[in-house]
């Protein structure tokens, strides 16, 4: 079960990226960032932390490692961070939220809705988060 | 004369406009963009120049000698982050001096020119087997996974080519939400899936404005207001065709007795 997930997880990540044209060299690179971030994010639920927050550490671990890619390769972040935070997009919330409405069940569709924009929130809040991260610890390195 | 003096200032302005307006086209974030580009000028030796970027247009100035303003309109925009890496690199080398105001336009001018990476059938193929991937990420069963995958790689075909013949990015985006969620109940009629909705989900994954959700909200938080807003409605249109896109499809077969 966890396999299948990371398995699915990175190609579906890489594969991504391709729709997104990033350079060849970095597509293996941007599938591993997702793995990773999708694997933290079904850790988190397995120990019952609430899917918000868990986005929002997931897109912030993301986040981190997209940055530490992006100078490793000297290419933009946005190359890694955008294929890797895909899987943590809600995007079936999104769409149950929308079915139910379609569907004339409002009261369904209204917290559905109000979560999947919550997560989204989140995973901006994660990017964000580990900027200002990285812009202390660049601060702090220059004294 | 004094043409002469304000050339060379002339010339970076449009270094760093075509060097902006590629990033912005192929879906650099806004902050970045205004970076590189007073980033440019200042290497070139016109360390007061202010951007104002939005998703749909960039205005720029210079101030000292030779000072200008200038505006360039953005009116496509897409996502080839090749494009954007490449300016990237650009705007690195004359950071570091290695080159010309002249050079730096050449390249930028190739860049612009370039192909993207990928070919359509390559990309058709990613989109079926990321729609494929996300249906297992999201619970489903490896019962659905071709049918997901086939829808998945139809709705980006059908993307494509729509796009090519409508000009509204927003009306295509409904046509292949359509023609994904009648496919998908086809291959239940069919009996080659069990599960719709996750179906639907994978398959409608490739047309998801996840990126733009996220760009907007980023933003927002960073100050960037217009920009902010603007993306956000770009995203919420897109969201919502594709949405209403399933919704007909929903609202036609239920009616059928499909459901």
């Amino acid at each position: 079960m966890l396999i299948e997930q990371l398995i699915t997880s990175f190609i579906a990540t890489a594969a991504f990226a391709i729709l997104f044209n990033v350079p060849k060299g970095t597509l293996l690179q941007g599938g591993f960032v997702g793995m990773l971030g999708w694997a933290l994010y079904l850790a988190f639920l397995e120990v019952a932390v609430d899917p918000v927050v868990a986005t929002l550490l997931a897109s912030c671990f993301v986040a981190v490692i997209s940055q530490v890619f992006a100078k490793i390769y000297k290419t933009p972040v946005i190359v890694f961070s955008v294929s890797g935070i895909i899987p943590l997009v809600p995007g079936g919330l999104a769409y149950d939220a929308m079915r139910n409405a379609v569907q004339n069940h409002y009261d369904l569709a209204v917290p559905l809705a109000a979560k999947a924009f919550m997560m989204s929130g989140a995973i901006a809040i994660g990017l964000v988060f580990s900027e200002v991260i990285n812009h202390l610890i660049r601060r702090f390195r220059r004294g | 004369m004094e043409q002469s003096q304000s050339n060379p200032a002339y010339e970076v302005v449009q270094v760093c406009l075509l060097a902006g307006k590629i990033m912005l086209e192929n879906g650099g974030e806004t902050y970045r963009v205004e970076d590189t580009m007073t980033r440019i000028a200042d290497a070139f030796g016109l360390p007061n120049a202010h951007s104002f970027v939005t998703p749909t247009g960039i205005i720029f100035s210079v101030e000292g000698p030779g000072q200008t303003t200038r505006l360039v309109r953005i009116s496509e925009r897409s996502t080839d982050l090749r494009k954007v890496t490449d300016v990237n690199a650009v705007s690195r080398r004359i950071s570091s001096g290695e080159m010309s105001p002249a050079e730096a336009y050449r390249e930028l001018q190739e860049i612009e020119a370039a192909q993207p990476r990928y070919p359509v059938g390559v990309k058709i193929a990613a989109a079926a087997i990321a729609s494929a991937c996300f249906l297992i990420m999201f619970g489903g069963s490896w019962h659905d996974f071709i049918p997901a995958l086939l829808t998945g790689g139809a709705g980006l075909a059908f993307l494509l080519y729509f796009h090519r013949l409508v000009p509204i990015k927003f009306f295509a985006e409904f046509l292949s939400s359509l023609l994904i969620g009648t496919l998908a109940f086809l291959m239940l009629r069919l009996g080659l899936g069990q599960d719709l909705d996750k179906i639907i989900i994978g398959s409608v994954m490739p047309l998801v404005p996840g990126l733009l959700i996220t760009n907007a909200v980023r933003d927002l938080m960073a100050g960037h207001f217009v920009s902010g807003l603007s993306k956000g409605a770009e995203a919420f249109l897109t969201a919502f065709a594709i949405g209403a896109g399933i919704a007909f499809v929903f609202a036609f077969f239920a009616g059928e007795g499909g459901l």
